[in-house]
C-alpha cells in the first residue's frame, strides 16, 4: 500500500494537462541505461499482516527483566499524558517552523523548553537542536574551539566513554588535540587535570554524575581552566538536576546532557535528545535552532527561531556547525515531563533513585564477596560500581537467566576492571527487586 | 498564548510521588545539591494537557494540510508506524543489552529489523553496505564525508577540497568543512545542471570528492551523471549522493548504479516517518563495496544460524557516530512503511510523486516565471520564481503568507540560493488532484492579487494567531528563556 491516492482516471486527466501520454514520459530524462529493474525487496503487506510481523519481531525482544542497566540511559517512569500529548499529530507531523504564524505551537514548545532546560541546568541560554548526548559534546567541542581559537580539548576518562569515542570520530579531522586525563578513584583527578591544562587549551570536558556514577564537584576544575583563559564544558543527567547542584552553579560555560532521562523511551538507543546549554554572551556561537520570543506586527507576543545568520543555509561552509535539524519532538517530551513532574515533583523522583541505590549499595554490599570499587565515601546519585569475586561478565549472565539485568561490566572499557559491575537504580525498582538482586547475586557467586 | 510558566501556581502539582519505601536515605554532601528548586512550572495534569493541546492547534501539520515544502518530502505518515515504535517489545529495550554477555540474545527482534533495513535500502540505493548510525539527514553527510576522508587517508592520497554545486543544500558544505575539506563550488548552467566544463576545471590532484544531490535542487535530473561521475573517478575523487530527493527515483533508478559512491537517505522524507517538528529523523549512509571497511562502527550481521550480531572489530572504521544503532525508534517506522509499500509500490511513489510535481508545474506555469532555460520533465518538485510578481513590489514571502489564508503551507522559499524569488513546491505522491487543485487555484488567484491589488498580499497572513513577527527584534533583544 504505497498511500496514492489518485485514480487511474485522475492520472490520465493530469497527463492529459501536463502534455504527457504517461507517467513513463516524465522519466524519459533518464537514459534507459541507467533504469533499474524490479528490486529485489518483499512484496507488500497489508497494515494487519505487518502489525503481526512487527508484534513478532517486538517478541523476539526481552524486555521482560529486572533492570539495573543504566551507564547514561535510564528506565524512569514516564506518566501516561506525555505519551498523550506528544503523540498528538499536530505536533508529530509539523516540520521545523519556518513560518511562524503557523507554528507557534512547535516555537512555543521550544521557548518554554528552552526555559526549562536554563532553570535546570542554572544556564542562560539553551537550544533544542542536537540528536544526543554524545553529539552534544561534539558540538560543544567544536563551539569552544572556535570560541577560544584554540585547539586543545583535555577530557577526564570518567566521561561516558562512547562519547570519548564519538569526540574522536568528529574531531578526526578538525586538527584537534585530545588528551584523555585517568580519573582516580572513581573521580576527576585534579592533579592531572592541572598539569594537562595550558594557554592553548580550549576546554576542560567533565561529567557529573559521571560514569561510575560519582558525583565531582566541578567548581574548583572550571576554576582551573578559567585560569588558563579555556571554557569549562560539564555533561550530566538532567533528572539528577532535580536534587543535585546544577552545572550553572559550577562555572559551567557550556552545560550538555543525554536527555532521555526525561520522559523519552529507552527505543535501543534512540531517537534521543540532546541538551546544550551556555552563557548568554556565547548564544551566538550555539549550533542550532533556537526560538526567541518577539512580537508581530500587531505588537502581540509571539515566538520565532531567530540567530539564523549563524547557521548553513545562510553562512553554509563557515556556519558555526552543519545541525539543521531540531530536535523538536524530543524536545516537547521532555518539556512535558518537565511539566507534569513540575518543581515539587522532579526532586522527589530524582531522591527516591537516590534513597533506593544508597538501600541497594548497603544491601549489595551485605553479600560475602561483594566489595566497593572506589572508596566509600565517594558521593554518588544513582549509579555506583561493585567489585566482585569474579568477572562481571559472568555475574550478568547468570543473573540474566534469574530475569535481572544486573548492569553493565566495566571491563568492557576498562579492562583492569573487569570484575566490576555498573549498577543504576531508578524510581521503578523496588525493595523487593532489589533484595531478590542480593539473594540472586548470593546464590551464584 | 500564556506560557507555562505564566500559568504556574506555588504548590499546585500533577504528579503524586512515588514512595522510596527503603529504609534507608542517600548522604549526599549539601555542597553538591542544589539549594532551591529549579523553578519549574506548579501545574495540574489538566492544565498541563490543556496547555500542550492549546499550542498544538497553533500547529500545522501533514495532518492538518496539504504542505508542499520543497526539498522536505512532507508525504503522510502512516499510523500503525507510530503503534509500532511504541510496542513495548522495542521501547523499553534498552540499548546497551546487546553489549552484555548474554544480551545478544535478548534483542534478536531489533537487531533483526537493523539487518534487514540495510538490506532493503541496499537494494534500493544500488549500494553494498548501509550504517543506519547517522540521526539525521546533516548527520549522515558528515558520516559520508568522514567515511571520504578515511579512504583517501588510507590510500596515501594527499586530498583537500570538496566540490559542491552551487545549488546545495547548505548542510553539504559546513559538513565538508567538519571533515577537514576546503569547500570549492561549483556553478549551475542556466539549465540548472551542474556545468560541467566548469567541474572539468576544477578537477585536480586534491580533488576528494563531489557531493551532488539527485535529482537537484530545481528537481531536475541530471542526464550527464554517468559521465560526472566518471570524471570524478578518473582523478580518484568520490561521488557523495545527497538523497534528499530520492523520492523520485524510487524503483526507477538507483544512485549506486548512476555512480555515487556513498548516498545518505533521509528517513523521514523517502520512507514517511514524521518529521517531528524538525526532528528526530534519520540519515543512514550508503557505501559502495571499496568503502565498506570505513564505516562506523558498529556494524549488524547474520551467523549462518540466521541469528544477528554486533561487529565491532573494524580496525579502518570512522569510528563511533552515534553511541549505538542510530534512531531506532525511527528506522522502525521506516521499516514498517516499506513492509507495506513492498517492491511493486516504490515505481508507483516516484511516478506519483513525479507526475503531481508536474502536473502543479503545468497548471501554474503560465502565472509565475519558470527559473530554468530546461525542458526536461521536473522530478519529484519544481521551482517557480515570483520575480515577475516581485516587479510588482510582491515577493516570494508576500506569496507564501497569503497560501496560508488559504489554508495551504508555503513552499520552501528562497531556496535554492540560485533561483531569485524561488518558491520550491514539492507535492509528494500522497496528495490528490483535488488538493493540487485547489492549491493551484489559491496560487493563481495570489498572482492575479499581485497584479490588481498587490498591497492587499502585504498585510497576509490574516488569519492567524499571530501575523508577521518582527525577527529583527527577536535576534537583536534575544528573548530565548523566560525570565
Amino acid at each position: 500500500m504505497p498511500f496514492i491516492a489518485n485514480t487511474n482516471a485522475q492520472q490520465k486527466e493530469m497527463l492529459g494537462a501536463i502534455g504527457a501520454g504517461c507517467i513513463e514520459d516524465l522519466f524519459a530524462d533518464i537514459p534507459a541505461r541507467l533504469r533499474c529493474g524490479e528490486l529485489d525487496i518483499p512484496s507488500g503487506l497489508s497494515e494487519q499482516e505487518v502489525r503481526n510481523r512487527l508484534d513478532a519481531l517486538a517478541k523476539r525482544n526481552n524486555v521482560d527483566y529486572i533492570s539495573f542497566l543504566g551507564g547514561g540511559f535510564y528506565d524512569h517512569y514516564i506518566p501516561a499524558a506525555v505519551d498523550a500529548i506528544v503523540g498528538r499529530s499536530e505536533f508529530y507531523t509539523a516540520y521545523t517552523p519556518y513560518q511562524p504564524e503557523i507554528s507557534q505551537g512547535t516555537l512555543q514548545a521550544i521557548y518554554e523548553y528552552q526555559s526549562a532546560i536554563c532553570r535546570l541546568t542554572g544556564m542562560e541560554t539553551a537550544n533544542a537542536s542536537l540528536y544526543d548526548g554524545g553529539t552534544a559534546i561534539c558540538e560543544a567541542i567544536m563551539m569552544a574551539a572556535h570560541i577560544t581559537d584554540r585547539k586543545r580539548i583535555v577530557i577526564d576518562d570518567s566521561v561516558n566513554p562512547i562519547y570519548r569515542k564519538m569526540v574522536r570520530s568528529y574531531t578526526s579531522n578538525l586538527g584537534i588535540e585530545l588528551v584523555e586525563i585517568p580519573s582516580r578513584d572513581g573521580l576527576p583527578d585534579p592533579d592531572a587535570i592541572q598539569a594537562a591544562l595550558d594557554e592553548r587549551t580550549a576546554a576542560l570536558v567533565l561529567q557529573t554524575p559521571n560514569f561510575f556514577g560519582c558525583v565531582a564537584d566541578g567548581s574548583n576544575l572550571s576554576a582551573r581552566i578559567h585560569e588558563h583563559g579555556g571554557l569549562s564544558i560539564i555533561s550530566t543527567y538532567p533528572l539528577a538536576l532535580g536534587i543535585l547542584r546544577p552545572p550553572g552553579e559550577s562555572g559551567a560555560d557550556i552545560a550538555v546532557a543525554e536527555g532521555q532521562s526525561l520522559g523519552l523511551a529507552l527505543s535501543f538507543g534512540g531517537p534521543y535528545l540532546g541538551v546544550l546549554t551556555t552563557r548568554k554572551k556565547f548564544a551566538r556561537k550555539m549550533p542550532g535552532r533556537i526560538a526567541g520570543r518577539t512580537t508581530d506586527t500587531q505588537g502581540r507576543e509571539g515566538f520565532v527561531l531567530t540567530l539564523q545568520a549563524r547557521e548553513q543555509h545562510i553562512r553554509r561552509e563557515k556556519a558555526t556547525s552543519n545541525i539543521c535539524t531540531n530536535q523538536a519532538l524530543c524536545a516537547l517530551t521532555s518539556l512535558v515531563y518537565l511539566s507534569l513532574l513540575g518543581k515539587e515533583g522532579l526532586p522527589e523522583v530524582a531522591k527516591v533513585c537516590a534513597d533506593k541505590a544508597a538501600y541497594a549499595r548497603k544491601r549489595l554490599l551485605q553479600v560475602p564477596g561483594v566489595s566497593l570499587q572506589f572508596p566509600a565515601e565517594r558521593p554518588f546519585f544513582n549509579e555506583f560500581v561493585l567489585r566482585l569475586p569474579m568477572a562481571a561478565d559472568k555475574v550478568i549472565r547468570r543473573l540474566f537467566l534469574r530475569g535481572i539485568a544486573a548492569g553493565f561490566p566495566l571491563g568492557r572499557y576498562w579492562p583492569e576492571m573487569d570484575n566490576c559491575l555498573l549498577l543504576a537504580v531508578t524510581e521503578k525498582r523496588t525493595k523487593e527487586e532489589i533484595d531478590f538482586l542480593a539473594h540472586a547475586l548470593e546464590a551464584i557467586l | 498564548m500564556k506560557t507555562l510558566y505564566d500559568k504556574s501556581i506555588p504548590g499546585r502539582r500533577a504528579t503524586r510521588p512515588v514512595e522510596s519505601g527503603v529504609p534507608v536515605e542517600s548522604s549526599l554532601p549539601t555542597a553538591l545539591l542544589r539549594n532551591q528548586a529549579a523553578a519549574l512550572p506548579e501545574l495540574s495534569e489538566l492544565d498541563v494537557v490543556r496547555h500542550f493541546t492549546g499550542l498544538s492547534r497553533l500547529n500545522f501539520g501533514v495532518d492538518t494540510g496539504f504542505y508542499p515544502l520543497g526539498s522536505c518530502t512532507m508525504k503522510y505518515n502512516p499510523k500503525l508506524a507510530e503503534v509500532a515504535s511504541r510496542n513495548p517489545g522495542f521501547a523499553a529495550l534498552h540499548p546497551l543489552l546487546p553489549q552484555l554477555s548474554g544480551g545478544e540474545i535478548m534483542v534478536q527482534g531489533a537487531l533483526a529489523v537493523l539487518y534487514a533495513m540495510d538490506r532493503i535500502l541496499s537494494e534500493i540505493a544500488g549500494m553494498a553496505k548501509f550504517t543506519l548510525q547517522p540521526l539525521a539527514g546533516a548527520h549522515g553527510e558528515l558520516t559520508g564525508v568522514l567515511i571520504i576522508a578515511a579512504y583517501h587517508k588510507d590510500r596515501g592520497n594527499r586530498k583537500k577540497t570538496m566540490l559542491i554545486p552551487d545549488s546545495a543544500h547548505g548542510t553539504n558544505p559546513a559538513s565538508a568543512a567538519i571533515a577537514g575539506f576546503k569547500v570549492k563550488t561549483v556553478p549551475s548552467t542556466e539549465d540548472g545542471l551542474l556545468d560541467i566544463d566548469a567541474l572539468a576545471a576544477l578537477l585536480d590532484d586534491v580533488v576528494a570528492g563531489l557531493m551532488l544531490t539527485c535529482p537537484n535542487t530545481l528537481g531536475l535530473s541530471n542526464p550527464k551523471i554517468r559521465e560526472i561521475a566518471e570524471r570524478m573517478h578518473a582523478v580518484d575523487g568520490l561521488v557523495y549522493g545527497d538523497g534528499a530527493n530520492l523520492n523520485a527515483l524510487l524503483g526507477r533508478c538507483r544512485p549506486g548504479d548512476l555512480g555515487f559512491d556513498v548516498v545518505h537517505i533521509n528517513l523521514h522524507k523517502t520512507f514517511a516517518t514524521p518529521h517531528g517538528g524538525g526532528g528526530p529523523g534519520a540519515g543512514p549512509v550508503g557505501v559502495a563495496e571499496k568503502l565498506i571497511p570505513y564505516l562506523p562502527v558498529s556494524v549488524v550481521s547474520e551467523r549462518p544460524d540466521g541469528t544477528y550480531y554486533l561487529e565491532y572489530d573494524r580496525p579502518k572504521s570512522i569510528g563511533y557516530m552515534s553511541p549505538f544503532y542510530g534512531n531506532f525508534g525511527i528506522i522502525l517506522r521506516a521499516y514498517t512503511y516499506l513492509l507495506m509499500v513492498g517492491r511493486e509500490g516504490l515505481p508507483r511513489i516516484s511516478g506519483n510523486a513525479v507526475l503531481n510535481a508536474n502536473y502543479v508545474l503545468a497548471r501554474l506555469r503560465p502565472h509565475f516565471e519558470y527559473p530554468v532555460k530546461n525542458s526536461q520533465p521536473c522530478k519529484h518538485e519544481c521551482v517557480l520564481s515570483a520575480a515577475r510578481q516581485a516587479k510588482a513590489g510582491v515577493r516570494a514571502l508576500d506569496i507564501a503568507k497569503a497560501l496560508i489564508d488559504y489554508g495551504f503551507h508555503p513552499p520552501t522559499i528562497y531556496f535554492p540560493l540560485t533561483v531569485k524569488e524561488c518558491l520550491m513546491i514539492e507535492p509528494t505522491e500522497t496528495e490528490s488532484k483535488e488538493t493540487l487543485d485547489a492549491f493551484c487555484d489559491a496560487m493563481i488567484a495570489i498572482a492575479r492579487l499581485a497584479e490588481e491589488a498587490p498591497e492587499s498580499l502585504r498585510e497576509t497572513p490574516r488569519t492567524t494567531p499571530v501575523s508577521r513577527l518582527d525577527e529583527v527584534k527577536a535576534a537583536r533583544e534575544l528573548d530565548v528563556a523566560a525570565s
